[in-house]
């Protein structure tokens, strides 16, 4: 495997620009609601104050607890690996990476949802059984649009599906695209499945798992929900922009900044116009992004 | 061949001894556990060394059949988990068991049990394989009732017995059908009795013998019984390679047909369906610790049906590459489910040990006394979600990758592809629903009722599970070795010329290995910031209300709700609410049903026994009328013969 640098360069400037996401989103969110708001820099100040404090561990909590920001950031630094997330290819492809990048979310999924349990608190609890909930009907729905790509793209891996000569066009594409913006915005607990803002934590779900999280364990969380939702966003990115066949030009990294960033105002919005679902209602939501999922296959 | 004997041999005379030395629980307990390492360590050895000829072939004096075993790469790969599993539930089962004087009796069972399925993975001879079949039964039903004074238990043993029976009547059907063919029991002679034969009825015999033992979906319903009552290093071994005796009839019996169509592929994919979620649906809304993985065999039962599933699809659409990876991803989640799913049952049997409760809603807090019994639930709960960097993630990674070139592929292949993606992704996000919730409630969080724990983890217990969790990881992080052992069978299953199964491997290996490493690093980052800064220890924070009690978290059952009321599986409700100004009553309890027993076999045998009660006339005690039938049926078949 011999790694390029442009796949270098994308991968380093992930990890820097992540951070910037929530910025923007909240910016939006401001700006519709006639406020100011903070700076898009917010999140990394937030990071280094939060880097420079000591920490404060409950005391029915134990390895587990501490195992859990540090294996889902690593799971998502690997996950980051195989996603081109930038304009060019990933660090590393392989037949199925694919799927290794879709386990890899879900581990990371799996130690926060058992940090949350390790807390012995009925909040943590609360959360976490609402988030393999929705996560359980999410991950149909994410297969599925990858059946999708791969299919037309005749290959399944992220690299040559996105670098494809025959990229998915027309109404698949709109329909795959609906089906991985509802699972963009379910696996980053925004509107209208979860509300990030809420203090109410019995309407929480990723908030209220991460409730007793503290300076440095506190920053990796964080840090590393930026890095997911740049990377689900990357694969909306990647389809919806014409990148281009082949290994794409110089004025692809721009492309992809502007997609990226587009992407977080769009999600901005949906937040500012739209409430939080019923937590009832959730459920048919992602079925409905498996159906939509489902109809692109059958008409791609 | 030699080694292979002298392990047979090795589990027999200790079975033998343990019986002996029974006055002597020490004794005997060293024999049958001895005698089960060392057959481990010689069957080990003869899989390694098997030479040129690997056949035995001795004349046996039942009718019609013959004492033929053999190796060959397809016994291999269900023989070596199970000779490393059933190796560590011998010693396991020393402290599990305890010594008493139901300990010889339960070695000379369990070396027996060991030694008729490592038979059943080998017999060439019809009669040699049924007679194996059945002492594999007997013996497992005997140490399902070890436990028999617990009328529950009996009841469970009792289910057990009737459902292996049933399962072996189609065996006996299919194996009668191909003698009365080609007039040999021999299943070298088999492939011709076959080929006369319509595919479909082979088939569906198969299926359904064989499929009653794998625990299919909904020939299942004496798993749930049968493992919680069992003693846990046997259950251990039931789930992790007993089940597997079907899924290697099924794989032996089409072996020896023309290649399948295309519909039998697509049949097992669906069974592999409704087994995987339906199984992980059950687990789910399960509160036994042990049922509850009991279910979740049926779920991973049906995974590696999903994964044959997708091997004859593939073969049949003429896409041997496609079949390979199928064959490969399911006879690999053969070896891997039997690692994890043995660690998890030892996990819980160590629960069990130290708290005499299997109920998850009452446990809680436990990685505070069980360290080790912690640490390896947790390994085996990651590699039974799939998870990687363990071994369940990599056979799911080959199902997943055949499934997905079936759909790069388009036509009919494409769908059945697309049906295994969405089974697979369903079963992931339900799996680890459920293992979150098993390990979560268990070990983390604070106790939930008091708890005495005793015994602790003896080292014979705490020894094999980190052998079976570093087994896990090990295939997660180098899964080449492990391809290598079902390479072969695979290519002879798909017919693919050639397929370089480590290499489509290692890269998700190596990532694995990435995420290991940089979790430490991670950890040693977070390690090196806090030095010298304030670290605190408090309460939970509880959202301001300053008195917390550990009966106020989350239990399993609260965990599972929302999943399992969505998915309408059949919970029933019993709600007693409080009444007046001052209640003083309130009760709640919720429980799931089986609904193949309640929906299917329940009316089916009371159906049954209604019409068969007409019957009764003829059975009424009188012995004079009783020594008439057997006159009468005397002079009919007299008359028959003299015809």
């Amino acid at each position: 495997m011999d790694i390029e640098m442009t796949a270098i360069a994308d991968f380093a400037a992930a990890l820097l620009l992540a951070p910037l996401l929530p910025g923007i989103i909240n910016r939006v969110k401001a700006f519709f609601a006639g406020r100011r708001g903070q700076s898009v820099f917010q999140l990394y100040y937030d990071l280094r104050k939060l880097l420079a404090k000591g920490a404060v561990y409950s005391s029915a909590s134990g390895f587990v607890f501490r195992l859990g920001p540090v294996a889902s950031l690593a799971a998502l630094l690997a996950a980051l690996a195989v996603m081109p997330a930038g304009g060019h290819g990933s660090l590393a492809s392989f037949d199925g990476d694919i799927i290794l990048f879709a386990y890899l979310l879900a581990l990371s999924r799996f130690v926060t949802v058992l940090a949350a349990l390790d807390t012995g608190s009925s909040f943590g609890g609360m959360g976490a059984s609402r988030e393999v909930f929705f996560s359980a009907l999410a991950e149909p729905a994410f297969f599925l649009s990858l059946a999708v790509l791969a299919k037309k793209a005749g290959a399944f891996s992220f690299n040559l599906i996105f670098l494809s000569a025959n990229p998915v066009t027309g109404t698949p594409l709109l329909l795959v695209l609906a089906a991985l913006f509802i699972v963009f915005l379910a696996e980053n607990c925004r509107i209208p499945f979860d509300d990030p803002n809420t203090h109410l934590e019995l309407t929480m779900i990723h908030e209220v798992m991460v409730l007793d999280h503290s300076g440095p364990d506190f920053a990796l969380i964080s840090y590393g929900a930026a890095l997911k939702m740049w990377l689900l966003g990357a694969i909306v990115v990647r389809l919806a922009l014409p990148f281009g066949g082949g290994t794409g030009g110089a004025q692809s990294p721009a492309l992809f900044l502007a997609g990226i960033f587009a992407l977080a105002i769009a999600a901005g919005i949906v937040e500012s116009c739209m409430a939080r679902l019923r937590l009832l209602k959730v459920p048919a939501l992602l079925l409905s992004a498996s159906m939509l999922a489902f109809a692109a296959f059958m008409v791609s | 061949m030699l080694l292979f004997t002298a392990a047979l041999l090795a589990l027999t005379i200790s079975a033998a001894l343990s019986l002996v030395f029974s006055k002597k629980p020490a004794w005997s307990a060293f024999a049958g556990a001895g005698g089960n390492v060392l057959a481990a360590a010689l069957g080990l050895a003869a899989l390694v060394f098997a030479g040129a000829k690997p056949h035995l072939n001795l004349p046996w004096a039942v009718p019609g059949g013959q004492f033929h075993i053999a190796l060959d790469p397809l016994s291999a790969v269900f023989l070596a988990p199970m000779f490393v599993l059933c190796a560590c539930g011998a010693l396991y089962g020393v402290s599990y068991g305890g010594l008493n004087r139901r300990t010889g009796t339960g070695f000379l069972l369990y070396n027996l049990l060991t030694a008729s399925m490592a038979v059943v993975f080998t017999a060439r001879n019809a009669m040699l394989f049924l007679a194996a079949w059945e002492i594999m039964a007997l013996c497992s039903f005997l140490l399902v009732v070890t436990d028999y004074d617990n009328p529950e238990t009996r009841n469970a043993g009792w289910v057990y017995l009737v459902a292996t029976h049933i399962g072996t009547a189609f065996i006996i059907a299919l194996f009668a059908l191909a003698w009365h063919k080609c007039g040999s029991t021999e299943f070298a002679d088999f492939p011709k009795a076959f080929a006369s034969l319509p595919f479909a009825a082979v088939a569906l015999l198969s299926v359904t013998g064989f499929g009653a033992k794998a625990g299919f979906f909904p020939f299942h319903v004496w798993l749930p019984k049968a493992h919680p009552a069992a003693p846990s290093h046997v259950s251990a071994v039931m789930s992790g390679i007993m089940i597997k005796t079907g899924i290697y009839g099924i794989i032996r019996m089409i072996s020896f047909c023309p290649p399948p169509p295309f519909w039998f592929g697509g049949l097992l994919a669906s069974i592999g369906i409704i087994s995987g979620v339906g199984g992980v649906l059950f687990a789910l809304a399960q509160r036994d610790i042990k049922r509850s993985l009991a279910y979740s065999s049926v779920e991973n039962i049906g995974i590696i049906a999903l994964g044959l599933g997708m091997g004859w699809m593939g073969a049949a659409s003429g896409r041997t590459d496609i079949a390979f990876i199928g064959f490969a991803g399911a006879l690999l989640h053969v070896i891997n489910h039997a690692f994890f799913k043995g660690l998890l049952f030892f996990g819980a049997g160590a629960v069990y040990h130290a708290t005499g409760i299997r109920d998850m809603d009452r446990l809680g807090g436990l990685r505070r006394f069980m360290p080790v019994t912690a640490l390896t639930f947790l390994a085996g709960s990651a590699a039974i979600a799939a998870l990687p960097p363990f071994n369940g993630f990599i056979s799911e990674f080959l199902i997943y990758s055949g499934a997905f070139k079936a759909v790069v592929a388009g036509r009919g292949a494409g769908f059945g592809g697309l049906a295994v993606i969405l089974g697979l992704s369903l079963t992931g996000g339900l799996a680890a629903a459920c293992f979150t919730r098993a390990f979560g409630i268990i070990f983390l969080g604070e106790p939930r009722a008091k708890l005495a724990v005793e015994h602790g983890e003896p080292p014979l217990m705490a020894g094999p599970m980190v052998a079976l969790a570093a087994l896990c990881l090990f295939i997660g992080l180098a899964p080449q070795f492990a391809a290598r052992l079902v390479t072969e069978p695979a290519l002879m299953l798909s017919g693919a010329p050639y397929a370089d199964l480590p290499s489509r491997l290692q890269p998700a290996g190596l990532l694995g290995c990435a995420v290991v490493l940089l979790s430490l690093a991670l950890w040693f980052f977070r390690k090196r910031l806090l030095a010298g800064r304030a670290v605190a220890s408090a309460p939970t924070w509880g959202c301001g209300y300053s008195a917390p009690a550990a009966s106020m978290q989350y239990t399993a059952s609260s965990f599972a709700q929302p999943l399992v009321d969505f998915f309408g599986i059949g919970t029933a409700k019993k709600i007693e609410e409080p009444h007046g100004l001052f209640p003083s009553h309130a009760m709640f309890r919720s429980e799931t049903p089986d609904i193949a027993k309640s929906r299917f076999y329940r009316p089916l045998f009371e159906n049954i026994e209604q019409r068969m009660s007409s019957l009764r006339v003829i059975q009424h005690g009188n012995i004079h009328a009783y020594i008439l039938y057997i006159a009468a049926a005397l002079v009919a078949l007299l008359v028959w013969t003299l015809k």
